[in-house]
């Protein structure tokens, strides 16, 4: 009782000292705990990947597109069950800052590939009927109050015009790594129109995507599909859905790997500014431990007294921080353009880390004081003055 | 005429500061008997707090013995003589060494809390050292609000409430006003007649020599 009681007045001793010090934690594990999360936020396509999905898209970069053609030799390839495609549509739906995926896919099957993508039987039906339909993720469907039936009207800008999509279905995710917020329309549609306006860029497609049977063996599919392509006008490059996800994560990988590291240096600044306080703490303290001593307190205990408020402070510090970080993040979302990042929560791997960070900064912000406390001898700690 | 309590032989004890080697004690042998009131006196940096130190068991010599209670202590390993310590020596020092953070009471149970005492027995320990140095209605004031006097008494409480078997003094007045250094001395006084506690005090001050049985003084590490 009174040990933790002796921890909890010693952490108060200084209380502006301690305040400052819990202050900056708090900040620093809420930036860290904001830093993660959008971190955690671009990388959650790469997890929410489907393994026996592949992705084939033009060799030199996924803005160059593909023949149509090449969806019949890709379904000949042993392995693979089903073959669709999509098409990166762009466009502006009410002003720039409306971000969400608008993908121009084949109305046939790109649910038979996505299964992550509940749909209602009718509504999916509904939407393969009506060339100009359009289904789209609950969190769209929410973020603007749309229902079945709704005309949405978008403006393109890589494929020029004014385009309307009537809204004939409304997917749900199956997860909460599976992204709520995109619109499909029919790649026919574009394709069409494509015809008419800019026949050169008719009968293209962004990428395919590519069920197999086996994914154990999507290197071997990778690699006879691409060599169906070889010296060919528009050679392939065939590759898992995750790799394809995290190639597409590497163009902004320069700010991805800065934020990576900027997060754990500020675990670092965490450790300074409690091993900062802790050592004048302790060296403040040299004769009391010396007393303590003398009085028969063992290591161990002076391990738990320097150790124990180490811990408190940082403690008392992520706690607040951890607090922080939640509205921080919500504030931080929505000071974004909508839709920039279709999920974007405080995940359980975030509480964890930040939660272990302070703890093990904790821990290791007591070491040099302990190690000094245990080191000094009694009669040298007696004389100490202050 | 009691056993000796404190028996010491032949001890020598020095210092390495950098590459130099300083002596402190030279070959020192002292008997000490049970309830004695032993008073080292002598220069600054002639070895008393050093040779304190050796009885009290919180320094160990380069070579001699040093037995008390009849345990000799540069037997026990460090964490033994820890345990040892905090059943058998009461600490009283020049500048007090309360935890200031502690309220009287709390600084008086301290040592307890390492005993296998109940917390009503350490309250009754507490309480009766308190009341016996006169703060016991002062028990729940920390050190900032009490004056260098009862400051003190409280350390002497916290010496005494674990009934040791001696009560180690560094300059015990030596901080203290006239008024309130003869309280304490007389309140150690009071100790040996009283209750028969063995005392060790090394002092400067001549009503502290007054007090004691017997004087002893150290001059360049040699008894005389």
């Amino acid at each position: 009782m009174r040990v933790f009681k002796l921890i909890f007045k010693n952490a108060l001793r200084h209380k502006l000292r301690t305040f400052l010090t819990v202050l900056g934690i708090a900040i620093a594990v809420m930036a860290f705990g904001l830093l993660r999360t959008v971190v955690t936020a671009w990388y959650v396509g790469v997890e929410a990947s489907a393994a026996n999905r592949l992705i084939t898209r033009h060799a030199v970069s996924f803005i160059f597109p593909l023949p149509l053609a090449y969806r019949d030799k890709i379904a000949r390839v042993p392995g693979v069950e089903l073959v669709t495609y999509a098409n990166w549509f762009g466009g502006v739906y009410i002003d720039k800052n409306q971000f969400f995926a608008r993908l121009a896919v084949d109305a046939e099957n790109i649910f038979d590939a996505t299964p992550e993508f509940l749909i209602d039987q009718k509504e999916l039906e509904a939407f393969k009927r009506e060339r100009n339909a359009c289904i789209i993720g609950e969190q769209i469907a929410k973020n603007y109050n749309l229902k079945i039936g709704d005309v949405m009207p978008v403006d393109g800008d890589i494929y020029p015009g004014r385009w309307e999509f009537v809204v004939r279905g409304i997917y749900h995710p199956r997860n909460k790594t599976t992204d709520p917020s995109q619109m499909l329309f029919h790649w026919q549609y574009l394709d069409e129109r494509m015809r008419q306006e800019a026949p050169i860029r008719a009968g293209q497609v962004g990428w395919y995507i590519i069920r197999i049977s086996n994914p154990d063996n999507s290197a071997a599919i990778s690699d006879q599909i691409d060599a169906q392509f070889k010296n060919s006008r528009a050679e392939t490059k065939t590759e898992t859905e995750r790799a394809f996800t995290q190639s597409f994560i590497s163009m902004s990988s320069a700010i991805i790997n800065a934020m990576n590291f900027i997060s754990f240096v500020i675990i670092g600044i965490i450790l300074l500014v409690l091993g900062n306080t802790m050592v004048m703490s302790a060296r403040e303290r040299v004769r009391e431990y010396a007393v303590l001593k003398t009085f028969g307190f063992s290591a161990i205990h002076l391990v738990g007294l320097i150790g124990g408020e180490s811990l408190l402070i940082s403690s008392l510090g992520g706690a607040i921080g951890l607090a922080l970080t939640f509205p921080m993040t919500q504030g931080f979302a929505a000071s974004l353009p909508r839709g920039w990042f279709p999920i974007f929560n405080v995940e359980p791997i975030t509480i964890f880390l930040a939660c272990s960070s302070a703890l093990l900064v904790g821990v290791l912000a007591a070491l040099f004081p302990i190690q000094r406390a245990l080191s000094t001898r009694i009669a040298d700690g007696l004389r100490q003055i202050g | 005429m009691p056993g000796p309590i404190i028996e010491i032989k032949n001890l020598f004890k020095s210092y390495r500061r950098d590459s130099l080697e300083i002596p402190v004690l030279n070959d020192i042998s002292l008997t000490v008997p049970e309830g004695e009131f032993l008073g080292l006196m002598g220069p600054s940096g002639s070895g008393k707090t050093t040779l304190l130190n050796l009885i009290a068991g919180i320094d160990k010599p380069n070579s001699g013995t040093v037995t008390v209670a009849g345990t000799d202590l540069s037997s026990l390993s460090e964490s033994a003589l820890a345990k040892w310590r905090s059943r058998h020596v009461g600490f009283i020092f020049q500048f007090y060494n309360l935890l200031p953070v502690l309220t009287a009471y709390e600084n008086v149970e301290l040592p307890l809390l390492l005993t296998s005492l109940s917390k009503k027995e350490r309250r009754e320990h507490v309480d009766a050292a308190l009341d016996l140095v006169g703060l016991a209605d002062r028990m729940d004031h920390y050190p900032r609000q009490l004056s260098g006097g009862q400051e003190q008494r409280v350390a002497i409480a916290r010496a005494i409430a674990g009934d040791p078997t001696i009560l180690i003094a560094d300059e015990p007045t030596g901080d203290l006003d006239k008024q309130s250094a003869g309280e304490i001395l007389t309140l150690l006084e009071r100790l040996n007649d009283e209750f028969k506690k063995t005392i060790v005090v090394v002092t400067h001050d001549p009503r502290a020599a007054e007090k004691a049985h017997t004087i002893r003084h150290l001059d360049k590490g040699e008894l005389t």
